[in-house]
C-alpha cells in the first residue's frame, strides 16, 4: 500500500517538470523584455543605463538554456524569484496567500459533497420522480451558470438586501460562506449527476443482485457494495473537477476580494509581475496534482480491486 | 418524448442567442458603445430602456444584444479550433500508435494537468486583451477531452473488419482516417463539441470579467458584469441581464448536448455523467 502511494507520487514528478518548462517557455517569449516592462509603470521612460543594469541583474542577457537551467535550479530549492512589485520573495508571497485559497476551496468542496452526493442518491432511488427531476434541473443549471454572476446575485441578496453575510473581504467564517457557496455550485451540480448515474448503475449491477439474493441485509448491501463503488466514482470525479475548481477560484476570489492565490495571480498579471505569475501557476498545478494523487491513493484504499501497481 | 424536449428547448435557447447576435444592428435600440447619454444614466428598466441603463447612460438591452456577438464568435470558433486539434491529434495517435501516440498522450496529460482557465489566463496575460487573443487562448487550451475521445475511438475502430478491408484494398492512411474512422466517431465528437462550446462561452465571460478578455467600452457579457459589480448597490439591474444571457445561452448548449448525446451516442446513456 505504502509502496503504491510512493510510486503514485513519483509518477507526478515528470508532469511537474513539464509544467515548469511550459510556464518558463510561455513567459520567455513575451514581446519586450522583463526589464522594460518592470520600468513600464507610467513614470516615464527609464534610463538606458538602468535598464542595462537590470538586464544584467536579472540575467536576461544569458542564453535561454542557461536561464532555464538557473530557473530549474532555483525551483529545486523553492526559490521562485523575487516579485517585481513588492520586492518580496515570491515563495513568501505565495505562502501568505495559500491558506485563504485552501480555506475557500475546501469549504466549497465540502459544501458540494454534503449537498450534491445525497441529492444524487435520493434522485437515483426513484428515477423519474419529482426529486429526480428537481435535482437534475438543479444540476444542469449549476453547470450552465457563470460563477461570478451567481456570486453577484448571492452578494446582492444575502449581503446587501438581507445583511446576513459581509459583502466581500476576508475574516471569520461568515466571510467564507458566500464565496464557498459560489465556488461550490458547479462541483455540486456535477457530483449530483455523477452520484445519480453511479448509484443507478451500481444498484442494478450483478454483484448487488447476488448479495441480495444470498440474503444479505439491505443496510449491509448498501454499505458494502453500493457506497464503496459509488465512492470511488465520486472521488475520481472530484479529483478531475479540482482543476477547473482552481480556475474558478481565481474568478471567485477576485469577485469577493478574497486574498488568495487567485487574486494574487490576476493582480500580478496586470502588473506584469512575471515571477509572481509563474509562481502562482506552478503552485496551482502542484495543488491539483497533489489532490489527484491523494484521490488515486484513496481509491486504492476503498476499492481492493484496484491493483497496487 | 422526453429526449426531444432537451433538444427543442436547448436548440431554441441557442437559436435565440444566435439570432440576437446576427440581427443586433437592426433590433438594438441604440449603438452599444457610442450612444452614451449621461442625462439617462443608471435608469432602472422601463418601457423606454427595457433592461435599464448603465452609469454612462447606455442602453443595456442593446449592449446585451451586441454582447451575444462576442460570446458566440468566441464560443463557436474557439471550440471549432479545439475540436479540429483534438480530433486530428487523437485520431492520428490512435491509428498510428508508436512514438507519435506516446507524444500526443504526453501532451494531453500535460494539458490536463494545467487547469484550462489558468492556462488561458496565462496566454491572455502574454498576448494582451482582445478578440484574437481570446480565440487563441481558448482555442488552444481545451482540446484534451476531444483528443482522448478521438484516440480511444480510433483505437477500438482500427481493428474492425471494414478498416482492415480498406487497408487490404490499398487505401492510404489519410483516406482510412477520414473516410472510415472519422464518420464513425462523429456523433460523440459533436456531443463533446456542443458541451464544450458552453464551457468556452463561460470561460470567455470569466476572462472578460477579470478584465483580460474584451475590454470596455465594447460590450461582452463578462465585462458588463465586471462593471456591474462596482454599481451593485446603486444599479442592481446591471447585474441581472448580462448574466441571464450567459446562463440561458450556456443552458441551451448543455441541454442541446445532452439531447444530442441521447441520439448520437446512445451507448453512453448508462455511463452518462
Amino acid at each position: 500500500m505504502l509502496a503504491y502511494a510512493f510510486r503514485r507520487t513519483l509518477q507526478s514528478f515528470p508532469t511537474v517538470a513539464a509544467v515548469a518548462l511550459v510556464v518558463f517557455v510561455l513567459f520567455s517569449v513575451i514581446p519586450g523584455s522583463i526589464a522594460t516592462s518592470m520600468s513600464d509603470d507610467g513614470r516615464g521612460a527609464m534610463d538606458a543605463e538602468v535598464v542595462q543594469r537590470m538586464r544584467k541583474e536579472l540575467g536576461l542577457d544569458d542564453p535561454v538554456y542557461v536561464r532555464f537551467a538557473k530557473y530549474v535550479g532555483n525551483l529545486a530549492v523553492l526559490d521562485l524569484g523575487t516579485s517585481f512589485r513588492s520586492r518580496e520573495p515570491v515563495s513568501q508571497l505565495l505562502a501568505k496567500r495559500m491558506w485563504p485559497t485552501m480555506q475557500l476551496v475546501l469549504a466549497a468542496m465540502g459544501f458540494a459533497i454534503v449537498i450534491g452526493v445525497p441529492l444524487g442518491f435520493v434522485a437515483a432511488m426513484r428515477p423519474g420522480g419529482v426529486i429526480d427531476a428537481v435535482s437534475m434541473v438543479t444540476a444542469v443549471s449549476g453547470l450552465s451558470i457563470a460563477k461570478f454572476w451567481f456570486g453577484l446575485l448571492l452578494m446582492y441578496l444575502f449581503a446587501l438586501k438581507l445583511g446576513w453575510f459581509p459583502t466581500f473581504g476576508y475574516g471569520g467564517w461568515w466571510y467564507l460562506v458566500l464565496p464557498a457557496v459560489t465556488l461550490g455550485v458547479s462541483p455540486l451540480a456535477l457530483l449530483a449527476r455523477t452520484t445519480r448515474a453511479a448509484a443507478l448503475e451500481v444498484t442494478n449491477a450483478d454483484f448487488v443482485r447476488t448479495a441480495r439474493s444470498k440474503g444479505m441485509s439491505e443496510a449491509r448491501v448498501v454499505r458494502w457494495h453500493v457506497v464503496r463503488n459509488v465512492a470511488v466514482i465520486v472521488l475520481t470525479t472530484l479529483g478531475l473537477q479540482f482543476g477547473s475548481l482552481m480556475g474558478q477560484a481565481v474568478v471567485v476570489e477576485k469577485l469577493f476580494s478574497w486574498p488568495g492565490i487567485g487574486s494574487l495571480l490576476v493582480d500580478s498579471v496586470f502588473q506584469r509581475d512575471i515571477p509572481a505569475v509563474q509562481g502562482c501557476i506552478l503552485l496551482i498545478v502542484l495543488f491539483f496534482l497533489v489532490v489527484n494523487t491523494l484521490v488515486d491513493i484513496a481509491c486504492a484504499v476503498i476499492d481492493p480491486r484496484i491493483k497496487y501497481t | 418524448m422526453k429526449l426531444g424536449a432537451n433538444i427543442l428547448i436547448g436548440g431554441a435557447l441557442f437559436l435565440v442567442a444566435v439570432l440576437a447576435g446576427v440581427f443586433a444592428p437592426w433590433i438594438a435600440h441604440t449603438d452599444p458603445v457610442m450612444d452614451a447619454n449621461l442625462m439617462v444614466a443608471e435608469e432602472p428598466p422601463s418601457r423606454e430602456f427595457w433592461f435599464g441603463t448603465d452609469a454612462q447612460g447606455r442602453d443595456i438591452y442593446s449592449r446585451v444584444l451586441y454582447g451575444a456577438r462576442i460570446s458566440l464568435t468566441v464560443g463557436i470558433f474557439a471550440q471549432l479550433v479545439n475540436t479540429l486539434i483534438g480530433t486530428a491529434l487523437g485520431l492520428s495517435a490512435g491509428y498510428w500508435g508508436g512514438w507519435w501516440d506516446d507524444f500526443v498522450t504526453g501532451l494531453t496529460n500535460l494539458l490536463l494537468a494545467i487547469p484550462s482557465l489558468i492556462f488561458a489566463l496565462a496566454i491572455m496575460a502574454i498576448l494582451g486583451p482582445g478578440l484574437t487573443s481570446l480565440l487563441i487562448a481558448l482555442g488552444l487550451t481545451n482540446w484534451s477531452f476531444t483528443c482522448r475521445l478521438a484516440r480511444a475511438s480510433a483505437l477500438s475502430l482500427k481493428s474492425q473488419g471494414y478498416v482492415q478491408a480498406s487497408k487490404v484494398l490499398g487505401y492510404g492512411d489519410l483516406r482510412i482516417m477520414l473516410t472510415q474512422l472519422l464518420p464513425n466517431m462523429l456523433g460523440p465528437l459533436i456531443v463533446i463539441g456542443t458541451l464544450g462550446m458552453g464551457g468556452t462561452i463561460l470561460a470567455e465571460a470569466a476572462l472578460s470579467f477579470l478584465g483580460l478578455g474584451i475590454r470596455p467600452p465594447y460590450p461582452s457579457w463578462g465585462s458588463m458584469l465586471s462593471e456591474a459589480r462596482d454599481q451593485i448597490t446603486t444599479a442592481p439591474w446591471l447585474s441581472v441581464f448580462p448574466g441571464l444571457a450567459i446562463f440561458l445561452t450556456v443552458l441551451g448548449l448543455n441541454l442541446l448536448g445532452d439531447g444530442l448525446r441521447d441520439i448520437l451516442d446512445p451507448q453512453s446513456r448508462s455511463r452518462r455523467l
